[in-house]
């Protein structure tokens, strides 16, 4: 166990390496220009290169990434080029709500998912199926800044039940949470419900049926734990791309995630802000992962860790 | 809403400046109150050397000063932290006397060695000011360093003398620009480049909190050298807002003032309603949205071309697609700067006339280009109307939709033949006709990575417009502003653009807000002008 | 002689099976239209899809509700909701079914591959994995706007490209839980090949999970395109995908509710329909299943 952790958390480095140096390139190759960002429109071409030369980015690309190599293994990720505050500092502000909304909402993705796909199993081919089969599609092709306004624009204008945005309460958490949830359901109820089926049809499902064991002992009890182990691996790519940020949710929430800095940064061709958030993210992916793949023997006893 | 700024700030420009008369302070105003404005996008900075997003522009000037100031609301200048300036008899030479008694936020009073160690850091490459290239002007800038411009010199600890490589009728207005602002040198030192997020001036209001991607406070500062301003006891800004939610929450009576102003999707259903209606303030901007033609990319280095497209497009319906907010444009000025040309038509909307002409130039049969424009609402839909109206006398232009970042750049390199400037429109640093052509229509914006996107350079308009800015006596500034007149009526002869219109800027307030409309349409402290307004209790 | 006793009195191909079933020939049906539509649009679509209207719009620039002459409404520019419905099926049928559809087959290959082997084989193939996960996806959509001529195929290469990893992820789990199982080990002794063994025994019991993805991802790889046609690789206005109808029109989903939710059905629809036939195709597969027509 120790020899396979040890072997994933190097290739989780080399990783990081990778999607650094193929971030930076990217930055690199883009045709925006930073330095006219950061310039203005009414500087001038005096001022420009002046602002090129003091960031070093008229140095050739494999200078400029040794450099940040350089200062990322000393902890020091730079300063954004348009705010001149550090990048540690910017990432660091928002990844408190960042983290709270992703256990939020994948908690809330699990809950109605899981749910709705382990009814939909039961009652396989009935009206109730087909109706959950539809709601799944439904809330996975609906868009993202539709979904989050409808649901503020009732739960939080109109009944008044829910603060309209912000952070800071567990009132404030429920409606973004919410959103993901629903938004996410979709994928886990669709899994769950074809995972358990196909559990539901094994022979020692029968032998339990046939030894007189309630239902619900058999889903919870025999069913459940066989059928999760797909779902493990859903959670563990979830965390990921929740760590990433969702502007859409965050910006009409109010919610002060990593995903309006990055989205923002992007627009502004800031790239010490961009490196820095998709390393983070890629972070959190490659964790995300490795998480999961450490759960699943203790789901699967027979998958081994090699 | 009747445009009231538009006219008097005219009329105001038109006079003298520097001898503008006070600020008569709102026999209305009640002290005391708070107030939330909200914001989408994260606040970058507010540095003033360094701060240029029409978002931290007024809180920039609401927490520092400069030698000149404007009288709020309108576009004319008045004396700031300067009470008082002579100018030599050549214009080289401006001696500004400090106001005494001016205190910054840690108590410190300001004098002038801090006005020479300002403008010596905006101008020090080191500090990367996307402005410095406004102080062009000032001797030894073309050294400007740790070793400080020569040209400004402190007199005493109350007066400092400024000196001029060439007379510059715009100096007044840029030591009014928030560039120019004055900072403590021992807290910039102190806080290095973190001197964004912990700033001290000497302005209305002062920095109390900033909760980094959720809320900025700022509090009156007692010691305000002008008496009985600010009103407000605080305002808090609050960041990360999508704008249609800032309109829900200001109809739940939230927030006070949604800074990103009305999104489009709401604003027929709010001006649809005549409560809402009536808490809605309108005013021009000092902004023009046009349509850039690179001339030096064929076909559009011919006249003939150049003024068919300007007769080809329909800006009235253009107009109607943005919800009439917006004034269709006949030349390169907006109508509330100085030295616009009143009663000038332009080129008439005439699709068959433009026809013609392009028969004229050879092209009878139309010919294939593209059109860039930035991606965001409405322009992407301005762009196919735009479109359009073009395919309708024969040119096919194909659109690249892409992101800010990528039309400035295709802009600047110069391989965009076509570019609608929406959300990258002009609008004036300052309020001043030379803002409007440096940049974006003089020979030095041609060059590589420059603003002036249709590559246009005419030499004689040049040497017009450097001739203008020399004028700097007072006397002389009708003169002045004829000649501007002059310069961009010959613009529009050469036609490198369409001007296709000028956004107002609707503003909506919450109930308890006062102060005069203008306040709120400010044109130099955008959106509002936080010093002046108050709360009805 | 064919022994028709039993009450089997239909032909017993896969093919007939399937079409006996009502939802499968349902789904067949939703499909077979939303192709018609793209197809024959030049002949269907009442107005050219890009036209701008005068008489679309109200006398305040407002689009036109579904009625009369506009059979689904206008949008924000006054055309016709319903022709750029039409034409846009062909944009959302290569998005959703292509693309959508190489991502599927990248990511199954992938999956079952590293979960069936395992060893170092398996390491490097989810390591790549997590690579592509983590790559900056946004970012090369930006780059590659600036590079290349924007285009339908760029967007559904691209989507390719970087959609196939979650599906990779949750195949590799599932494989990695199958290949231990004693029917396979019992397969092994007998004999059977490695591919015979992947094809006639994983790949089935990885159909359900093949189907979920294939399914749903219709529906986030049409919403996808909008999103990267919106960063400027893609279809460039005026053309018309669903997905970028959606995107362009959601700020105004309560004035004109029309522009966002007939586009959101469609695209709910075809993902349904492909749903309904790939669920009737895998029982129709599936070995125990025979019989319980």
């Amino acid at each position: 166990m120790a020899a396979y952790l040890i072997r994933r958390l190097v290739q989780a480095v080399l990783i990081l390496l990778g999607v650094s140096f193929i971030t930076f390139f990217l930055l690199y190759v883009l045709p925006a220009d930073p330095v006219r960002q950061i310039a203005g429109r009414s500087a001038t071409a005096q001022t420009v290169e002046n602002i090129r030369e003091q960031l070093g980015l008229d140095r050739p690309f494999v200078v400029q990434y040794a450099r940040y190599l350089g200062a990322l293994v000393q902890g020091d990720m730079g300063r954004s080029y348009l705010q001149k505050t550090e990048v540690a500092e910017l990432i660091l502000s928002r990844l408190p709500a960042t983290l709270l909304l992703m256990v939020a909402a994948i908690f809330c993705e699990l809950v109605l998912g899981l749910t709705m796909g382990i009814v939909a199993a039961l009652w396989r081919g009935r009206a109730v199926d087909q109706t959950l089969m539809i709601t799944s599609f439904v809330t996975v092709s609906a868009p993202q800044f539709v979904v989050s306004l409808l649901l503020l624009y009732v739960f939080a204008v109109k009944l008044g039940w829910f603060p309209i945005g912000g952070y800071g309460t567990f009132a404030h958490l429920v409606l973004p949470a919410v959103t993901l949830g629903i938004l996410g359901s979709g994928w886990y109820s669709r899994m769950m419900r074809s995972s358990m089926i196909d559990v539901l049809r094994a022979d020692y499902i029968r032998t339990a049926r046939a030894k007189g064991l309630t239902r619900v002992r058999i889903v919870l009890r025999h069913a459940l734990p066989n059928a999760i182990l797909p779902i493990i691996a859903m959670i563990g790519i979830d965390i990921g791309v929740f760590m990433g940020g969702i502007v859409v949710v965050e910006s009409v929430f109010g919610w002060p995630g990593i995903g309006q800095l990055a989205w923002q940064a992007i627009q502004r061709v800031d790239i010490p802000i961009i490196m820095g958030v998709t390393l983070v993210s890629a972070c959190a992916i490659v964790l995300g992962n490795l998480l999961a793949d450490l759960i699943a023997p203790f789901i699967d006893p027979r998958i081994r860790l090699r | 809403m009747k445009n009231l700024l538009a006219s008097t700030a005219v009329m105001l420009a038109l006079a003298l400046p520097g001898l503008a008369q006070d600020y008569s302070p709102d026999p209305n105003a009640k002290p005391g109150g708070t107030i939330t404005i909200t914001y989408k996008d994260d606040v970058a900075t507010l540095d003033p050397a360094i701060g240029y997003d029409w978002q931290n522009w007024s809180m920039i000037k609401s927490l520092f000063d400069g030698l000149m100031d404007y009288v709020p609301g309108t576009t004319t200048l008045r004396p700031g932290l300067a009470e008082s300036y002579e100018i030599s008899g050549d214009g080289l030479v401006y001696t500004f006397h400090l106001r005494p008694g001016v205190k910054f936020h840690n108590g410190r009073e300001m004098t002038a060695e801090d006005v020479k160690y300002s403008l010596d850091r905006v101008t020090n490459p080191a500090t990367q000011s996307p402005g410095a290239g406004f102080f062009g002007s000032i001797a030894g800038f073309e050294n400007a360093g740790d070793g400080g411009l020569s040209g400004v010199e402190v007199v005493d600890p109350a007066t400092v003398k400024i000196t001029l490589t060439r007379p510059d009728a715009t100096f007044l207005h840029v030591m009014a620009l928030n560039f120019s602002f004055v900072v403590p040198k021992e807290v910039v030192e102190a806080e290095g480049a973190d001197f964004g997020k912990k700033p001290v001036g000497t302005g209305a209001f002062k920095l109390t909190e900033w909760t980094l991607g959720q809320r900025l406070v700022f509090e009156k500062n007692p010691d305000y050298w002008i008496a009985g301003v600010p009103y407000l006891d605080s305002f808090t800004v609050e960041v990360g807002q999508e704008p249609v939610v800032a309109l829900l929450r200001l109809q739940n009576g939230e927030v006070d003032i949604p800074g990103d102003g009305i999104p489009p999707a709401k604003f027929t259903e709010v001006m649809g309603d005549p409560a809402q209606a009536a808490r809605v303030v309108v005013g021009g901007q000092l902004h023009t949205g046009y349509v850039t033609m690179n001339v030096t990319t064929p076909p559009f280095d011919k006249l003939e071309v150049r003024k068919a497209v300007n007769m080809a497009i329909n800006k009235e319906r253009i107009t109607q697609i943005i919800n009439g907010r917006a004034v269709p444009a006949t030349q390169p000025l907006p109508p509330s700067m100085p030295g616009y040309t009143e009663g000038y038509a332009g080129y008439p909307y005439d699709p068959e006339g433009a026809k013609a002409l392009l028969a004229e130039a050879g092209l009878a049969d139309g010919f294939e280009t593209e059109l860039y424009v930035m991606n965001t609402d409405p322009n992407p839909r301005i762009a196919q109307a735009i479109q359009q109206d073009l395919a309708a006398i024969g040119i096919k232009a194909n659109l690249q939709n892409l992101a800010q970042a990528n039309v400035i750049e295709a802009g600047g390199a110069g391989t965009a033949p076509m570019i609608w400037s929406g959300g990258m429109g002009w609008i004036a640093d300052f309020p001043d006709p030379s803002n409007f052509y440096g940049p974006i229509l003089g020979c030095a914006g041609a060059a590589e990575g420059g603003w002036n996107w249709a590559k246009f350079c005419d030499e004689a308009l040049d040497a017009k417009a450097i001739e203008a800015d020399s004028m700097f006596d007072p006397a002389k500034a009708e003169d002045r502003l004829k000649l501007w007149s002059d310069v961009y009526m010959g613009v529009m002869d050469k036609a490198p653009w369409v001007p296709v219109f000028n956004e107002e800027r609707y503003t909506m307030k919450s109930e308890r807000m006062g102060g005069e409309d203008a306040l709120y349409v400010d044109p130099v402290s955008i959106p509002v002008n936080y010093d002046y307004v108050w709360v009805k209790q | 002689m064919a022994d028709l006793s039993a009450g089997e009195a239909a032909p017993s191909g896969a093919l007939a099976r399937l079409l006996r079933r009502k939802m499968a020939l349902f789904g067949l049906a939703i499909i077979a239209l939303v192709v018609a539509g793209a197809v024959f649009a030049p002949w269907i679509a009442p107005f050219a899809p890009n036209d701008q209207m005068f008489d679309g719009l109200t006398l305040e620039g407002a689009p036109m509700p579904p009625g009369g002459k506009f059979l689904m409404g206008t949008d924000l520019l006054g055309r016709d909701l319903f022709s750029r419905l039409l034409y846009g099926a062909q944009t959302s049928l290569v998005i959703g079914v292509v693309a959508n559809g190489l991502a599927l087959v990248i990511g199954t290959l992938v999956g079952i591959t590293a979960g069936f082997f395992r060893g170092w084989i398996g390491g490097i193939l989810m390591r790549f994995t997590d690579l592509m996960m983590a790559f900056p996806a946004l970012l090369l959509a930006i780059c590659l706007a600036a590079i290349f001529q924007p285009s339908l195929w760029i967007v559904a290469l691209v989507i390719a490209l970087v959609n196939w990893v979650q599906t990779a992820r949750v195949i590799y789990t599932e494989t990695s839980s199958l290949a231990t199982r004693d029917f396979i080990a019992a397969e092994r002794t007998l004999g059977a090949s490695t591919s015979r063994i992947l094809f006639r025994h994983i790949l089935p019991h990885l159909l359900p999970t093949i189907i979920v993805w294939g399914t749903l991802g219709i529906s986030t790889t049409v919403l996808l395109e909008a999103t990267l046609s919106f960063l400027g690789i893609g279809v460039q206005p005026p053309t018309a995908s669903w997905g970028n109808i959606i995107f362009e029109n959601q700020t105004y989903f309560q004035t004109a509710p029309w522009l966002v939710f007939i586009p959101g059905a469609a695209i709910i629809l075809l993902a349904l329909a492909f749903n309904l036939v790939g669920d009737a195709l895998r029982d129709v597969l599936d070995p125990t299943q025979r019989g319980r027509d």
